[in-house]
């Protein structure tokens, strides 16, 4: 590693003013320490959050739902029974994240900061209508996760901001997630496409894709076809076409773009299928 | 910086700077080379050792980030699975073998008996590429066996 300025601001508010001078935030480090060892990223000032207090609870009520703070791991997610319980996709996605190792080290806020369009963790998220909070020394604000994205690597975060936490609403009673991961291998393997589905009985369907476009869409005409319908075989075919045609896949070393997308139709009428069982 | 740890139950106090790894500092200032580097960026699990009872790739942590910490390396490690590694034959060129034990280790401490497929999905960051891991996995699972006793 090149050498760099090494920073541990006790405070928010000192984070942000580092990071405001062009600090790079080291959280679980299983990405920055890699693209400053590859000599990806140039980075001269590094600004480990982990002593900055408030920010490292993994909390749940029956009120505001899941918070994931910014240091969470993704192995904490992983293990929670609640998380289990009320977020089954993102446990799905959690659990084919590197591996345990890396889980054990990597955080989801920095997952989500990373805005790799293959991440495991952001359809499942998405699917949760998930809400990032994010403190600047003008104040915090809160930006809607789907919003969050704006290309491969590109967000809509300041260079003088820090995401303090993820919140994911308390799922509606009669809820099924399901998240399907395609890879060529089982494990330590990126996506070739990712689907991410919450669907409530009756009522409200969400379909995001991953690995399939600049950033994690939402397939916002599969859901229309499914929106407060009774599902059945024939409408989720329909969907799970209408989502490989919004998907808009780039051919690379791990998939074809025509392949990527007919793997989009068939995940998604899986994982359809798969949480429709659960609701 | 002057970093503070306990590395087998042994405080030390090391002069490190912040650029390098916890793998780094292990073996080059700690003089513990039985902990490996293989790939360096997280991929292949031959630097893994536990920290404050969770284990990690070495590589991927600053070495200032140990601040405080209790590390465990297979320096340290005095149990059954290392015994049960030589019996099955589950290491050839040995590469991998500190990081397979560290990691066989967590698996066991948080779950004394795991089914062959809870061993492969926690080993499945650790590369082997001489045994086919058939070895390893039946390694690991006569000290799980063990414990049933």
């Amino acid at each position: 590693m090149r050498r760099f300025e090494y920073f541990e601001p006790a405070t928010l508010g000192e984070a942000t003013q580092l990071l405001s001078g062009g600090g790079h935030v080291l959280a679980g480090g299983t990405d920055l320490l890699v693209e400053m060892k590859e000599q990806l990223r140039r980075v001269d000032r590094v600004v480990n959050i982990k002593k900055i207090p408030g920010i490292a609870g993994l909390t749940y009520d029956e009120r505001e739902g899941l918070r994931i703070g910014a240091l969470v791991t993704a192995r904490q997610v992983e293990l929670s029974s609640i998380v289990k319980e009320k977020y089954s996709g993102l446990v799905q996605a959690v659990r084919e994240l590197g591996s345990i190792q890396v889980r054990n080290r990597a955080t989801i806020v920095g997952n989500v900061c990373r805005a790799s369009p293959s991440a495991d963790t952001l359809p499942p998220l998405i699917a949760d209508a998930a809400v990032a909070e994010i403190h600047a020394a003008s104040g915090t604000r809160k930006v809607l996760l789907e919003e969050f994205f704006t290309g491969p690597g590109k967000t809509v975060l300041g260079a003088d901001e820090l995401m303090t936490a993820i919140v994911l609403p308390l799922p509606a009673p009669r809820t099924g997630k399901v998240y399907i991961k395609h890879g060529r291998r089982k494990a330590m393997e990126l996506a070739t496409v990712g689907v991410a589905v919450s669907i409530t009985l009756n009522a409200e369907v969400r379909v995001v894709l991953g690995a399939v476009a600049p950033t994690p869409i939402r397939a916002r005409k599969a859901e229309e076809v499914l929106q407060g319908r009774k599902l059945n075989e024939e409408l989720i075919e329909k969907a799970a076409q209408a989502a490989a045609d919004e998907s808009r896949p780039i051919s690379n070393v791990r998939a074809s773009a025509g392949y990527r997308r007919d793997m989009v139709r068939v995940l998604t009428r899986r994982a359809l299928e798969q949480a429709m069982r659960c609701c | 910086m002057l970093l503070k740890l306990k590395i087998n139950g042994e405080a030390r106090e090391l002069a490190v700077e912040p650029y390098r790894s916890l793998l780094d500092v292990l073996r080059n200032e700690a003089g513990l080379t039985g902990t490996k580097k293989g790939c360096d960026v997280g991929d292949c699990g031959a630097c893994t050792v536990i920290v404050d009872g969770k284990p990690v790739n070495s590589c991927l942590m600053l070495g200032v980030e140990a601040q405080g910490c209790e590390v465990l390396t297979i320096e340290g490690l005095r149990h059954p699975l290392q015994e049960s590694f030589i019996r099955h034959g589950g290491a050839q060129c040995g590469f991998c073998t500190p990081g397979m034990i560290m990691m066989a280790k967590a698996l066991l401490d948080e779950n004394p008996r795991p089914s062959e497929e809870e061993v492969r999905f926690a080993i499945s960051g650790n590369i082997c590429r001489c045994t086919g891991y058939t070895k390893i996995v039946e390694a690991i699972l006569h000290v799980s066996h063990r414990n049933e006793r």
